[in-house]
């Protein structure tokens, strides 16, 4: 079936730079690791805050795949 | 409970603008708003500044501000698990949904079952798709509602007005109906804006005054029960509720844009450029919800429930009267008109939202596929209109005539329902290989276990103990259902690609990136 072609076909190949997505799984997912309370910061347990922290963590682990994405498809428009 | 006069007048106010401020919105980009495009899409015009407003104001619902905190005061730590869930939801949105986008751009699909027809051609699947939103999105707009109701106990207003019971929320949902008839999506995205607003001030204001009136976070996490503190680790026979905790985190997470409201915010923005900024932007709302999940602890802390002024709300509504109590017991009665507009108005978005989301649905995908196929557009967007108010109604009437806890035991249905959509919506972006009546065979497999489940825990709880041998793998019922969705969608469609392969896909590779 020729519609089975992977649609990479399109020249996007897989980078490198797509794994940063998984961190923030790999981190949260993992739960025996920060389910702790030392060390704690201004009194928060480490449970806690580390969580809180990956709001911010998460966020930054996105923003280079989005740089790269961007720079990707202006190639792909400069064409 | 007495009525405290300060605190409803500022709360009728700011609740009176923003409904103003729905009506208003049908001038707003003004475009005939007839046709389903238009009325339940917004004409897919939204900048990245509106859809992070109305994503925000769609994902981070009235009943999440309410019921986040309430399951830390109750439970601990385990209630926490919304704020990895609300982090995770993020890699998942950057990578999938601007496929997503691209593809219901370039063929016009309103909704995710839409979309489903196109890529494997059967109307059938496409049903049990749009099934699935309609039916899961039902609770969760009545506990929108219960979200109000706690609302108005706290602000001391009677539930029964001239002998009719709950007249404030029918008023106040009456409201709702009425601008999101008129103006649809536009109007929903202006009130997310203000309520976002409300929100922000609320929660800053929250996290700096409450704390520091109980005398720092350490005095609030040091009066807490330590047992309540971290959860309970593994051990040689349960791998405990740290695992469940990973599970109810990821399953969620799996979950949450497939409710037809989070992609009805999605396939409204104007580019796939602005959900991918989304996807960076939007953890601000996670970050809010993790502050707010602590105000559970400062409830705590403050020991409000001891106190007899809140009985009744509790005996009334649980643990979830524990944050507005906090606020009745913190702070003068202007800012609790405040705070507690901003949680009554945060009701009403992701209400309007969730209404037409299932508007579009039954009007895409069950009038123009069976009921009336050749309608105008005019005629789908009167479908559409008309199914959404009686969403709403329907909505209405479930929480008049059942008690809160169908409400909340169906809402925790709902999400191993739209779990089961994985497969045909998320995967599907992806591969080809899966043959449509191998996912419809899976869909099967999980909607029926995963509710098998959900039953044996007499609809308390969502976390099931699986026993394998001597070990109890404690899992998000919606995991454990999806896991065997997978398995019979992988078995059958290797059947079925041997027998018959489908070869019906109106899409082609090129529709997925725009």
């Amino acid at each position: 079936m020729d519609v089975d072609k992977p649609q990479e076909s399109q020249g996007r190949k897989f980078h490198p730079v797509y794994l940063l997505l998984a961190v923030p799984f790999v981190a949260l997912l993992w739960v025996p690791f920060y389910n702790r309370i030392e060390p704690s910061l201004f009194g928060i347990p480490f449970f806690y805050w580390f969580q809180m922290a990956w709001t911010l963590l998460g966020a930054l682990c996105i923003l280079p795949v989005y740089l790269h994405e961007e720079r990707t498809r202006q190639k792909d428009d400069g064409k | 409970m007495n009525a405290n006069p300060v605190a409803i007048v500022v709360f009728l106010i700011l609740f009176l603008l923003v409904a103003c401020l729905g009506f208003v919105a049908t001038r707003w980009r003004k475009a005939d708003l007839h046709s389903v495009h238009e009325w339940g899409l917004g004409g897919r015009s939204f900048g990245t500044i509106i859809t992070w407003f109305l994503l925000g104001g769609d994902l981070y619902t009235a009943y999440t501000f309410v019921a986040v905190p309430a399951a830390m005061f109750a439970t601990g730590a385990i209630g926490f698990f919304a704020v990895p869930y609300t982090i995770l939801i993020y890699p998942i949105l950057f990578l999938c949904f601007p496929r997503l986008w691209s593809v219901a751009k370039r063929h016009g699909y309103v909704t995710a079952a839409d979309y489903v027809k196109g890529r494997f051609g059967s109307r059938t699947l496409a049903l049990a798709i749009a099934l699935t939103g309609i039916i899961a999105i039902v609770p969760y707009v009545a506990l929108q509602l219960v979200g109000m109701q706690v609302v108005f106990a706290g602000l001391g207003i009677p539930s029964t007005f001239a002998g009719i019971p709950n007249l404030p929320v029918i008023l106040a949902f009456a409201v709702l109906a009425a601008y999101t008839y008129s103006s649809g999506l536009r109007g929903t995205a202006l009130t997310a804006v203000v309520k976002d607003l409300l929100i922000y001030i609320t929660v800053l204001t929250a996290i700096i005054v409450i704390p520091s009136a109980l005398g720092g976070y350490g005095k609030v996490f040091d009066s807490i029960d330590p047992k309540k503190l971290l959860l309970a680790g593994g051990s040689d026979t349960s791998l405990g509720a740290t695992f469940s905790y990973a599970t109810l985190a990821l399953g969620s997470a799996l979950a949450l844009f497939l409710y037809p409201h989070s992609l009805t915010g999605i396939l409204s923005s104007s580019s796939s450029k602005a959900i991918r900024k989304n996807a960076i932007l939007l953890p601000a709302y996670s970050l809010a919800l993790a502050l707010l999940a602590l105000l559970g602890y400062m409830a705590l802390a403050a020991g409000i429930k001891a106190m007899p002024e809140y009985a009744a709300g509790f005996a009334g509504f649980g643990d979830n009267f524990s944050i507005p109590a906090l606020f009745l017991h913190m702070f003068p009665g202007w800012f609790v008109g405040l705070a507690f507009a901003a949680i009554a108005v945060g009701a009403l978005v992701p209400a309007s939202i969730m209404a037409i989301a299932s508007g579009n649905l039954f009007t895409r995908n069950i009038y123009k596929q069976f009921i009336n196929p050749d309608c105008t557009d005019r005629q789908e967007g009167r479908a559409a209109k008309l199914a959404s108010l009686s969403m709403q109604i329907g909505a209405v009437l479930f929480v008049l005539f059942f008690p809160t806890s169908a409400a909340i035991q169906l809402q925790l249905l709902g999400g191993v329902w739209i779990c089961q959509t994985v497969p045909a919506v998320l995967v599907s972006l992806y591969t080809r290989w899966f043959h449509p009546t191998g996912v419809l065979a899976g869909w099967a497999a999980g909607i029926i276990s995963g509710t098998a489940m959900a039953w044996q825990l007499s609809l308390k709880g969502s976390v099931y103990p699986l026993h394998l041998g001597d070990l109890t793998i404690p899992s998000y019922a919606a995991v454990l259902a999806l896991v065997l969705n997978f398995v019979v969608a992988i078995l059958v469609t290797l059947v079925m690609n041997a027998v018959s392969p489908n070869k019906t896909d109106e899409t082609v590779p090129a529709d997925y990136h725009s």
